[in-house]
């Protein structure tokens, strides 16, 4: 498997990079149950958050697996950083760069800022903590432990996400997930709210909901900014699109006993999600926050590791001193 | 300039005369004087152009020179240095600068700075409408004695359908042709890239091909209200194309141009977030490129002009998004054009055509031939030279180019403005 | 080239001896994952059938390893589990074959994340030398004099026996 050295996007990762990081991630939750929620993996190493945007969950969730994997972890947020002095993107990434971290997460507005920067910071790995309405990836690998732990596969599965796919980088994420590890990704969304040619990532599109949720699997919705929305003629009121686009009870119960609900949160009650659905998903959602953080730590310890191995051909793989010569040993 | 030059042996093409032959130009006190053998003559000045092509000098007619105002992007000096380094000998400045060419004085101060520098013919393009603001017309008339050979508000659309009206009304009235930057700024507004599947995986904001389309559409109902003289810059959609053709079927005095990264690439160049690929218009699809190749094929589209934008690295530096609009040409303008000959769209006789007196017909310019008598402003290349572009080499101070390290085929090898050698072997002689 | 050093009857005689020695009312014994744990589980099923009382745990050191920066972390890792409450009590940890060191200064550091024993005992089933620690074992099934280099390994498909693979081989794999 070829080591991973960005995390950019879904777009770049093979299905078995992927799942690496998910089984990962997996092994990771036993450590956040601990009484001590620390292991020495990443000693030494110093991981800068830099958000542009305001988000306390992801920042949070990225601290914490930094923190509990020994690291020392710097948050910046815009409002504190120098870029309201009118430092540009670049001059604060090779401003922070200079300070040798071993990583830079980064979350800003402007989608393709991980690419852009990595162009003039050769010696720090980035990590994209969501970049515009281009991609999310550790929101996504997060989803996949969860669902990992709910079906043990998502493979065959229906996920159907509703809501502003044109501005959502968790829905474009996802739909290039589902390509590489085979489920199907329903969206649905009024056409102002899906972006052009989506039908490519070879999913089926719906404007219907309830048409849509027959078959379904897990049901995932979005946030949905109602001020920037309405503003832009996108959908004409939160009460209309609440009535077609809404997650109520009686949706939930047309979907089938075995559907799960999914949101990356924060939730909108009465936009998106109604409050007794919202209630009693509670616990599942706060499942996924939970996965974030060991997805987080996971992906923090790629990034900070060598090469990896050649494939030993011995199946039994025993862990002792011996087999870790020239490594552990 | 006083005394003699004759270029020999080389393949002379001057579409405007149906010249396609292997001859020697003799050019005597910066005139052309004859197109024939000069055996024995003995000149001031000898250029050997065996094997190359001897054609008027190249015009482009949408250029952004940046003086007044944005001097560190480019300025007309700059300008008129990487126009001779790309065969350009005759250009058209577009009045977004600061101030705009919105009235006589600024139209004045360019005319007179480039003939101080001497190199290129500079004619401004006047502003429509004052401010560029889309409100007041300007004084068309004054601009044109000034220099003004055509009037666009370009970078920007005239987006008002009752000034347009008056604006094409007005300029008729003189025989002024109008060049719209068709772009309906409701549907683009945001927007880096073409609207569709790259924009989609990009995450970024579209400019949908109907943005163009549709502006274009409605002044060609104009145009034909108005009586009047349109031309669409930088035509770069197959529904554009479409509707340009259909009017000039309907004889309506509608006409268009093609810049050079428009019909030789695609909406692909911009993935990995390049920002050297983003302009306005921006690259389109494959079948909307094969749309505009077909465009000049047929002669749908008579002109080929660069929309030459330079820009500082800062303001392409910053991601995407932010990246401002545009790219060089000038000096790319001839080589990316020549394959349009190699790919059998166009003769070399045509592809010249486009850059010569085709542009010189609409503006009303009196360059693009080599007729006797006519000021000589000579272009020689080789078609066949290949050469990988650097950025860093550029003459003009933009480096802003999508084709930075690419492997580029044909190269002007001399840039003659009225008898004098100003661009030879790869310097520019002041 | 892999050559047997240890055939079935020798580590099933070692792993009866090891029994012995660690027998009582009740033990705490932890794996290493994962041949550590296999020994464990083998010891356990001896204890159990002796009559002691044993609380099983396993350790995975993936996270503990001091080596992040040479190769990139084991994808399959084994959750850590931990008997409830050893504060207090003796552990035994095991391990299959003991070589540098390293790898039971990862397990010390693990457990006293979880919590604080009276006292840590290690007991290997083969103890290779080449040590590069100060860190002895309490307990040997087998002891072997390896060449630095080679790899020794508890095999365990069918019958477990322990073989040692020459540098060259193993770079056949």
């Amino acid at each position: 498997m070829k080591t991973i050295k960005h995390l950019f996007g879904i777009a770049d990762l093979s299905r078995e990079q992927i799942e690496y990081l998910v089984n990962m991630g997996e092994s990771f939750i036993e450590v956040n149950r601990r009484s001590i929620k620390k292991a020495p993996t990443l000693r030494g190493k110093t991981i800068i958050n830099l958000f542009f945007e305001n988000s306390t969950r992801t920042r949070t969730s990225f601290e914490l697996a930094g923190k509990r994997l020994s690291a020392d972890v710097i948050n910046i947020s815009a409002s504190t950083s120098a870029t309201t002095k009118g430092e540009t993107l670049l001059d604060t990434g090779q401003t922070l760069a200079a300070m040798q971290p071993h990583v830079l997460v980064i979350r800003h507005s402007l989608a393709g800022t991980c690419e852009f920067l990595a162009e003039y910071l050769p010696n720090t790995a980035l990590v994209n903590a969501g970049d515009g309405a281009h991609e999310h990836p550790t929101q996504i690998l997060t989803d996949l432990l969860t669902l990992k732990q709910t079906w043990g596969s998502p493979k065959g599965k229906i996920i159907t996400i509703v809501g502003d796919i044109a501005h959502s980088r968790v829905a474009r994420s996802h739909l290039l997930a589902a390509q590489k590890l085979g489920y199907t990704m329903r969206v649905v969304a009024p056409k102002t709210l899906l972006p052009s040619q989506i039908e490519r990532y070879g999913c089926e599109v719906y404007h219907d909901f309830d048409a849509a949720l027959p078959g379904s699997d897990a049901v995932y919705m979005l946030r949905v900014q109602t001020e920037r929305l309405t503003d832009s003629c996108a959908f004409p009121s939160i009460r209309e699109y609440h009535e077609a686009y809404g997650l109520n009870a009686k949706r939930l119960r047309a979907a089938g006993p075995d559907c799960i609900v999914m949101h990356p949160g924060p939730m909108n009650r009465g936009v998106e999600i109604a409050t007794d659905v919202a209630d009693s998903l509670k616990s599942h959602i706060l499942n996924q926050v939970e996965h974030g953080v060991a997805v987080r730590m996971a992906v923090l310890a790629a990034l900070c590791g060598g090469q990896h191995e050649e494939k030993s051909t011995d199946s039994g793989k025993p862990l002792s001193d011996d087999k870790a010569q020239g490594s552990l040993a | 300039m006083s005394g003699t030059l004759l270029i020999k042996n080389g393949h002379i093409i001057d579409p405007a005369n149906g010249i396609d032959t292997v001859a020697d130009l003799w050019i005597n006190d910066g005139r052309i004087a004859g197109i024939g053998s000069f055996e024995g003559e003995q000149p001031d000045q000898l250029v050997d152009a065996t094997g190359k092509v001897v054609c008027p000098g190249l015009i482009d007619m949408h250029v952004h020179l940046r003086e007044p105002g944005q001097e560190w992007k480019e300025d007309i000096e700059s300008g008129s240095r990487a126009a001779v380094a790309g065969g350009v000998t005759s250009m058209c400045c577009m009045p977004n600068t600061g101030p705009h060419i919105d009235h006589a004085g600024i139209a004045l101060q360019i005319v007179a700075r480039a003939r101080q520098v001497n190199l290129c013919n500079v004619h401004p393009i006047g502003a429509v409408t004052k401010n560029l603001d889309g409100k007041e017309l300007t004084e068309m008339r004054e601009l044109s004695r000034a220099g003004c050979v055509a009037f666009s508000d370009d970078g920007l659309p005239i987006w008002h359908a009752g000034v347009m009206r008056k604006a094409l009304e007005y300029s008729a009235s003189f025989g002024f042709m109008v060049i719209q930057h068709a772009e309906e700024k409701a549907l683009t507004k945001g927007g880096a890239v073409n609207e569709g599947w790259i924009s989609t995986q990009l995450g970024v904001e579209g400019m949908p091909a109907a943005g163009e389309d549709s502006m274009i559409a409605r002044d060609i109902m104009l145009t034909k209200l108005a009586d009047a003289r349109y031309h669409v810059a930088h035509i770069s959609t197959a529904g554009a194309v479409e509707l340009v053709r259909q009017a000039r079927k309907q004889g309506l005095k509608v006409t268009t141009e093609a810049a050079p990264h428009h019909f030789a690439l695609t909406e692909d160049e911009v993935l990995g977030y390049n920002s050297d690929a983003k302009m306005s218009p921006p690259l389109r699809t494959e079948a909307d490129r094969l749309a505009v190749v077909e465009g000049l094929r047929d002669g749908t589209i008579e002109v080929i002009a660069t929309d030459h934008a330079p820009h500082h690295e800062d303001d392409k530096r910053c991601g995407l998004s932010c990246a401002a609009f545009g790219i060089v040409g000038l000096e790319t303008m001839l080589p990316v054009s020549l394959e349009l000959v190699r790919d059998g769209v166009l003769s070399m006789s045509d592809m010249i055509a486009k850059m010569t007196c085709n542009p010189a017909r609409l503006l009303g310019l009196d360059s693009g031939t080599l007729s006797t008598g006519a000021d000589a402003d000579v272009t020689i290349f080789d078609a066949d030279a290949t050469w990988m572009l650097d950025r860093n080499k550029l003459v003009s101070k933009g480096k802003n180019t999508p084709w930075h390290g690419k492997q580029m085929t044909g190269r002007v090898t001399h840039t003659i403005k009225a008898g004098r050698v100003v661009f030879s072997d790869g310097v520019v002689h002041e | 080239m892999s050559s047997i050093i240890f055939d079935h009857q020798a580590v099933e005689d070692a792993i009866g001896h090891m029994a012995d020695a660690i027998q009582g009312e009740q033990v705490h014994l932890i794996g290493i994952q994962r041949g550590g744990a296999k020994v464990a589980n083998a010891l356990q099923q001896l204890l159990e059938a002796r009559g002691t009382q044993v609380c099983r745990g396993n350790l995975d050191i993936s996270f503990y390893r001091d080596d992040l920066d040479t190769i990139a972390p084991n994808p399959e890792v084994k959750p850590s589990q931990l008997p409830h409450n050893f504060n207090g009590k003796t552990i035994w940890l095991i391990d299959d074959v003991l070589y540098t060191g390293r790898t039971i200064r990862a397990a010390l550091g693990e457990i006293f994340d979880y919590g604080r024993p009276a006292a840590v005992k290690l007991a290997v089933l083969v103890n290779r030398g080449g040590h590069q620690l100060p860190i002895a074992p309490d307990l040997v099934g087998l002891n072997y004099n390896a060449d630095p280099g080679c790899s020794i390994k508890l095999v365990t498909a069918g019958p477990w026996y322990i073989e040692q693979r020459d540098p060259s081989s193993a770079e056949e794999q």
